[in-house]
């Protein structure tokens, strides 16, 4: 089908195409025809002396416009220009996209395959399948989570033994395939005095300097606001809700008192992207496997 | 028949012929590109920007975003692997003007939308470094001052009118008086930023993985 909204355009574009090659070639053989006497000058005078002689093209500059125009002629043959004549080769932009992915995925495929068959831990241990793995990782992952998968606030580091999500291969492979979507709430109606409480009671359970008796009232806040549907009631987090151990020394927002009480009162959101879709699953498998690979480290 | 001295000695004839001759390549190249299916009309899921993405849109335009970053990923395998799926023609009906770029000192971001959370993308426009070390872009932390309905929502109304007249004109969906009356509404009290990290998120999801 004609991707003009009328034929009109096919015309006009083919039209013009010819006609301008034709004007070319006609003005070549014109002036290959031409006479010329040899010393005569176009008739002007510029800047006292300056004149200018009324000589042929040389050769070789009139070859190579007979060139381009042959050239030009042939190329819309082959490819499409012409309206809606596609070309004798039939060539896209986007069919040789096709082919260049086609002859690529062929190539990797069985190595693809391979890897997808083994085990994860397996995986984790083969050093060729590591070193994809990390190319993959720093095309994909290390917008967030940093070249040397250490991340940064808000984003895991993926090289500790701690695990939002948990750290079990399946587990990986889901947060990797599907996302995960990350949400504390904001908590401001607590009030000010009890969000202190609370942040001081958080530092304590992590060994940090601490008010112990803010910290006193903060425990029993945090059994009453809730805080227990995630964190658990010995605070060491909820892997199913993405919910952080709240005792260990590990802090994805920072542990400062100020950023705590930043965390309870606005709360967080984050989100890892899906990326099944997007990459496939051979590709997810060998991810999975390098992420492992970094915890073992 | 016109003489070469006639033409060198008046202006007029001079500028009409030279006119002339470059609007010839203009007829072919860009002439035809009005009467095409495939630049006209928008692919499918591709909407109208929202008056919060259309104010974002504008940020970008105002900071030069497209100075570093394309919205272009051509048909090479190297791109697609990357970025996703190419763009195609029809992904840019609601772009006036485009911001195809044609330099990448940062990456493309034509399928930047879905792919970093609205989180990742505000930590990195506060300060890059903080979530690439190696990166070169200047942070831009002063967008999280500035309230949209200030600056780039001012007139955001009138911008709506224009884009709903250039939609009108190639018979593609676009905004209705409602939309239009409640763009201030929409946009509130957000930041330059909040409107900017919303024109991100939209951008290129017609044909993307990442919603």
């Amino acid at each position: 089908m004609s991707d003009f909204v009328s034929d009109f355009w096919n015309l006009y574009v083919i039209v013009i195409v010819l006609g301008s090659i034709l004007a070319c070639a006609v003005l070549l053989i014109v002036q290959g025809k031409a006479t010329f006497t040899p010393g005569k000058t176009m008739g002007h005078v510029w800047d006292e002396t300056l004149e200018e002689y009324n000589n042929p093209m040389p050769k070789w500059w009139s070859w190579l416009f007979v060139i381009t125009v042959v050239f030009a002629l042939v190329y819309l043959a082959l490819y499409p220009g012409l309206g809606n004549f596609k070309g004798m080769l039939g060539w896209t932009s986007t069919g040789q996209h096709a082919a260049e992915v086609a002859k690529m995925d062929a190539q990797v495929k069985p190595l693809y395959d391979k890897y997808l068959a083994m085990d994860l831990k397996a995986v984790a241990g083969d050093k060729q399948a590591m070193e994809m793995g990390k190319r993959l990782y720093l095309t994909y992952c290390m917008q967030c989570h940093g070249a040397d998968a250490r991340g940064a606030k808000g984003f895991p580091n993926l090289t500790d033994a701690d695990w939002q999500w948990g750290g079990a291969p399946e587990q990986i492979v889901e947060t990797i395939s599907n996302g995960r979507m990350g949400v504390m709430p904001p908590h401001d109606s607590l009030g000010a005095e009890t969000i202190k409480d609370l942040a001081n009671y958080v530092r304590s359970l992590s060994g940090l300097p601490h008010d112990s008796v803010r910290a006193g009232k903060g425990q029993t806040a945090f059994a009453e606001a809730g805080c227990v549907g995630c964190h658990g009631a010995d605070a060491t987090g909820m892997q199913a809700l993405g919910a952080p151990n709240l005792t260990d020394k590990i802090w994805l927002y920072g542990s400062s008192e100020a950023t705590i009480i930043e965390t309870i009162t606005k709360g967080r959101q984050n989100k890892m992207p899906a990326w099944k879709e997007f990459l496939g699953d051979a590709k997810v498998h060998l991810l999975s496997a390098y992420v492992i690979s970094l915890g073992a480290k | 028949m016109l003489k070469h001295e006639q033409i060198e000695k008046s202006v007029p004839l001079l500028v009409i012929l030279t006119f002339l001759v470059v609007i010839w390549g203009g007829l072919l190249e860009i002439v035809p590109l009005f009467f095409q299916k495939s630049t006209t009309t928008p692919v499918e899921g591709t909407k109208p920007y929202s008056a919060v993405e259309l104010a974002g849109r504008d940020v970008y335009v105002r900071e030069g975003c497209f100075l570093c970053h394309s919205q272009m990923i051509r048909p090479f395998r190297a791109e697609t692997e990357r970025y996703g799926h190419y763009s195609v023609a029809g992904e840019y009906v609601y772009d006036h003007p485009f911001q195809w770029g044609s330099k990448r000192t940062g990456p493309d971001l034509h399928r930047v939308g879905g792919r970093y959370s609205d989180e990742w993308q505000r930590a990195h426009l506060m300060n890059p470094r903080d979530v690439v070390p190696e990166s070169n872009m200047p942070a831009f932390a002063f967008l999280a001052n500035a309230k949209a309905k200030n600056t780039v929502g001012a007139d955001i109304e009138a911008k709506m009118q224009l884009m709903r007249g250039y939609a009108n004109v190639r018979g593609i969906p676009t905004y209705s008086d409602e939309d239009i009356k409640g763009a201030k509404a929409a946009i509130g009290d957000m930041t330059e930023m909040d409107v900017l990290i919303a024109y991100l998120q939209r951008m290129g999801t017609a044909l993307s993985t990442f919603k």
